[in-house]
């Protein structure tokens, strides 16, 4: 049962992501994009992962206003251009069928879908992790005690990376505004 | 960048403060229940959103200027390392041991335990919420060459 | 086949990438490979009637910590899913400043113009 809602939500993604590599419109292109975002929500509820549907709704949200904000006034002029000729792209599509072919064969060798590997075997480090996560830690959710306490270093690389990619965004933003309010005070 | 409707500007201005205090429970409940502190420092950075989007970016700067909010990010950034810091040299053993955890563990399923992911949880949404509010606000600030009718 | 499906979502995003020549059609592009992997990861760990890794009462903890779906792939994509909403934020910012400087969102066009 949830294999086929999930069959369903993947066709639904896979449709809105034709739409988006076929439309004209830039300001539409950023809305269709939201139903992709929208449906792995879904999808993550299903596949039991609360805390990922939380951050996914939200962070879709935010990354829908940022692209909106980025094609509204600019949408005006511009469409999209069409893309290379039909003859130039037979080169990507051989690329493509072949990365298609290979990971295909390399998808026969993992384990079926909803019996993945650590199920056995009680040394495995996810059942070392359930088992003892209440009382090593004392958090009820294993996720929580998972980022911020077993593995509380991939937690702070990943805020220096996120801080690191917003101070970038900044410093390449805050440039014009200073040279446009030096050149309204001349 | 101007303002909405009348009734946009209405109803931001009733449920700014509602957004707030979900996130600000997320976060606080992220090790009992699922969120923590990444879902509930964009849910905070939403709520400014809203703001800026219904009244346009002066009023938003009002409630969180833009020195402010570059400040909450790097306390958060900063007071995440602290508190890893902390644990190395309190209890000895390692970077990021959970020494609140070792010398005055609470009870399980109440909200002041598990020492570390707590205060973690507090840093890291500090920090996303601030970080996600300031690059917004940098995107709203930039005008366009062309945009004269908006 | 649900593992052909996600690759051929992240098929269509890499496809979007490398023939499209709109500066956003080509973010879009990225932004759609991100989910599909996002997906993938979370797919792997999927338990048959599994239950959510939380712990709710005393009670039932034997029960759910041994019926629970694989915790690690959610733990990475967490912090992935916000590290990506950090990399669509740069990347907007600068296509918005190739915007101010040439004109044009095509890429062609911005090779050409020098200086």
């Amino acid at each position: 049962m949830v294999e086929f809602i999930l069959l369903l939500l993947l066709l639904f993604m896979i449709i809105g992501a034709l739409f988006v590599i076929e439309m004209d419109n830039l300001l539409s292109t950023a809305v269709v994009m939201g139903t992709i975002g929208f449906g792995l929500s879904v999808a993550f509820l299903f596949l039991g992962a609360p805390d990922l549907a939380i951050v996914q709704i939200v962070v879709e949200i935010i990354s829908l206003v940022i692209l909106i904000r980025a094609t509204i006034n600019r949408d005006i002029k511009e469409k999209a251009e069409e893309s290379t000729s039909l003859v130039s792209r037979i080169p990507i599509f051989v690329i493509v069928a072949l990365l298609f072919i290979f990971t295909y064969n390399a998808f026969q060798h993992l384990p079926p879908f909803g019996s993945p590997l650590f199920i056995g075997r009680l040394d495995a480090p996810a059942n070392i992790y359930l088992q003892n996560g209440l009382n090593k830690t004392g958090a009820s959710n294993i996720v929580a005690a998972i980022i911020l306490d077993f593995r509380a270093y991939d937690t702070l690389g990943e805020a220096t990376v996120l801080f690191t990619s917003i101070v970038g965004a900044l410093s390449i933003l805050r440039l014009v505004t200073r040279k446009r309010k030096e050149e309204k005070d001349k | 960048m101007k303002g909405m409707s009348l009734i946009v500007k209405v109803i931001a201005e009733l449920i700014k403060g509602f957004i707030i205090l979900f996130g600000v429970y997320i976060i606080l409940n992220g090790h009992l229940s699922p969120g923590g502190g990444f879902a509930g420092g964009v849910i905070i950075a939403a709520s400014y959103i809203l703001v800026t989007l219904a009244f346009g970016r002066e009023r938003a700067m009002k409630e969180l200027s833009e020195r402010g909010s570059h400040l909450l990010d790097d306390i958060g950034v900063l007071s995440f390392w602290f508190i890893a810091v902390l644990g190395w040299i309190i209890a000895g053993q390692a970077f990021f041991s959970n020494f609140i955890q070792r010398f005055a563990p609470g009870s399980p399923f109440q909200i002041l335990t598990s020492g570390i992911i707590l205060a973690c949880n507090i840093a890291i949404g500090i920090k996303v919420g601030s970080s996600l509010f300031a690059v917004f606000v940098a995107l709203a600030h930039f005008e366009p060459a062309g945009e004269g009718e908006d | 086949m649900i593992y052909s499906l996600c690759l051929i979502l992240f098929i269509l995003g890499l496809y979007c990438v490398l023939t499209k020549k709109n500066l956003i059609k080509i973010i879009v592009g990225l932004a759609i490979m991100d989910n599909a992997v996002n997906l993938f990861l979370v797919l792997l760990g999927y338990r048959s009637n599994g239950v959510v890794p939380i712990i709710t009462n005393n009670v039932e903890r034997v029960a759910i910590t041994q019926r629970a779906v694989d915790p690690i792939p959610q733990a990475l994509v967490l912090t992935s899913i916000v590290i990506s909403l950090g990399i669509l934020a740069l990347m907007v910012s600068m296509a918005i400043r190739l915007y101010e400087k040439y004109g044009t969102f095509d890429i062609t066009k911005i090779r050409k113009l020098k200086g």
